[in-house]
């Protein structure tokens, strides 16, 4: 079975991104749900760069014409949802720091009156 | 006698809120309500909060700068901790007319309303900025289509709560946003809405300070974010 040299470099870079899903589970960086995610996305990735025709067969399948414009759909749409997913998480963040100034806020308003 | 506590977001108005601040404690005095202002420094890097302080006036202080609704959720978190009867906000800047607490305040000691917002479109000779009235229409539109509350200055920075407004209004928004939440908030708790019509005092250095109409784009996302979490 020959590869094209795009093939080998594509497959190279996505096992090189699961082995740091593993890692990042094992060290405890990352939640089972999330390693499921991200390691099923690597070695789905690793199918279609492997078995192009794969892919075309799924696009067939939905209705779009070649493989490789299924694939880039897919990366477009996954790509918005995951900067959504991190924008909300920073928000989250954002808020949380609020919290944590406004409970300064009111604990020094707290100790200055303990003092006078 | 019931508590009423005058909540004023700041940053960074030494220029003019010892001026401010006098004109309020002039005209509290005749308030039916006994009235503590408290000034929330929001991480300001002038001397606002050393000019509160002088004046005999609480200040809150954020360590570091977290934004309008940051404050005011500080504000309204500090009358709950002091179980006041009532909480008003006023912006620090001069633009609001301390003559008009009462305006805002009367409906909910009339338990008319939990929330009162201050209009400036409801004042007779309103004299907001054609931009500004355009920015405040878009804004209460979307207020309409998201929240359904009917509402003629979703932006006024000059609001009055009752008690029970204070004990269920939680601000989760940080900036300019938390004024079209405060809208989500009413809706949530069921709450009673209602206007006063109130002055404000255009200066060059209020409209300077005012919210940037270019800033509307970004609330109304940071406004879907807080939405979708």
């Amino acid at each position: 079975m020959n590869f094209l040299p795009i093939q080998i470099i594509l497959s190279l870079f996505l096992i090189f991104a699961s082995s740091r899903v593993i890692l990042r589970l094992k060290d405890g960086a990352l939640a089972f749900k999330d390693f499921i995610f991200w390691f099923s996305v690597f070695v789905l990735a690793i199918i279609g760069v492997i078995k192009p025709e794969l892919t075309t067969l799924a696009a067939a399948t939905l209705g779009i014409g070649r493989g490789t414009d299924a694939v880039i759909y897919a990366s477009i749409l996954l790509l918005f949802y995951l900067i959504f997913r991190t924008n909300i998480l920073i928000e989250n963040l954002k808020h949380d720091l609020t919290k944590l100034v406004r409970d300064l806020a009111l604990k020094d308003d707290r100790r200055v009156k303990k003092e006078k | 006698m019931k508590k009423l506590v005058l909540i004023l977001p700041a940053l960074n108005e030494a220029q003019v809120i010892g001026k401010v601040l006098k004109k309020i404690k002039k005209k509290v005095k005749a308030l039916p309500v006994k009235t503590e202002v408290i000034v929330v420094n929001d991480g300001s890097s002038d001397k606002t909060a050393q000019i509160v302080k002088q004046q005999q006036i609480k200040v809150l202080t954020h360590k570091i700068n977290r934004g309008l609704g940051a404050s005011l959720g500080t504000g309204l978190a500090y009358a709950k901790l002091i179980k006041a009867d009532f909480a008003i906000t006023m912006d620090s800047d001069g633009q609001h007319d301390p003559k008009d607490i009462i305006k805002v305040l009367t409906p909910i000691l009339e338990k008319k309303a939990d929330v009162v917002i201050g209009s400036r479109m409801l004042y007779s000779s309103n004299l907001m900025p054609i931009i500004r009235k355009f920015f405040n229409f878009i804004s209460n539109l979307i207020t309409l289509i998201l929240f359904r509350i009917r509402t003629t200055d979703s932006l006024s920075g000059f609001r009055g709560f009752s008690k029970k407004a204070i004990q269920k209004i939680q601000i989760k928004t940080d900036r300019m946003e938390v004024s079209n939440e405060l809208f989500l908030q009413i809706k949530k708790h069921q709450l009673k809405y209602s206007e006063a019509p109130i002055k404000v005092i255009y200066t060059d250095y209020s409209i300077q300070k005012g919210q940037k109409p270019s800033n509307a784009f970004a609330i109304v996302f940071k406004l879907l974010l807080r939405l979708f979490r």
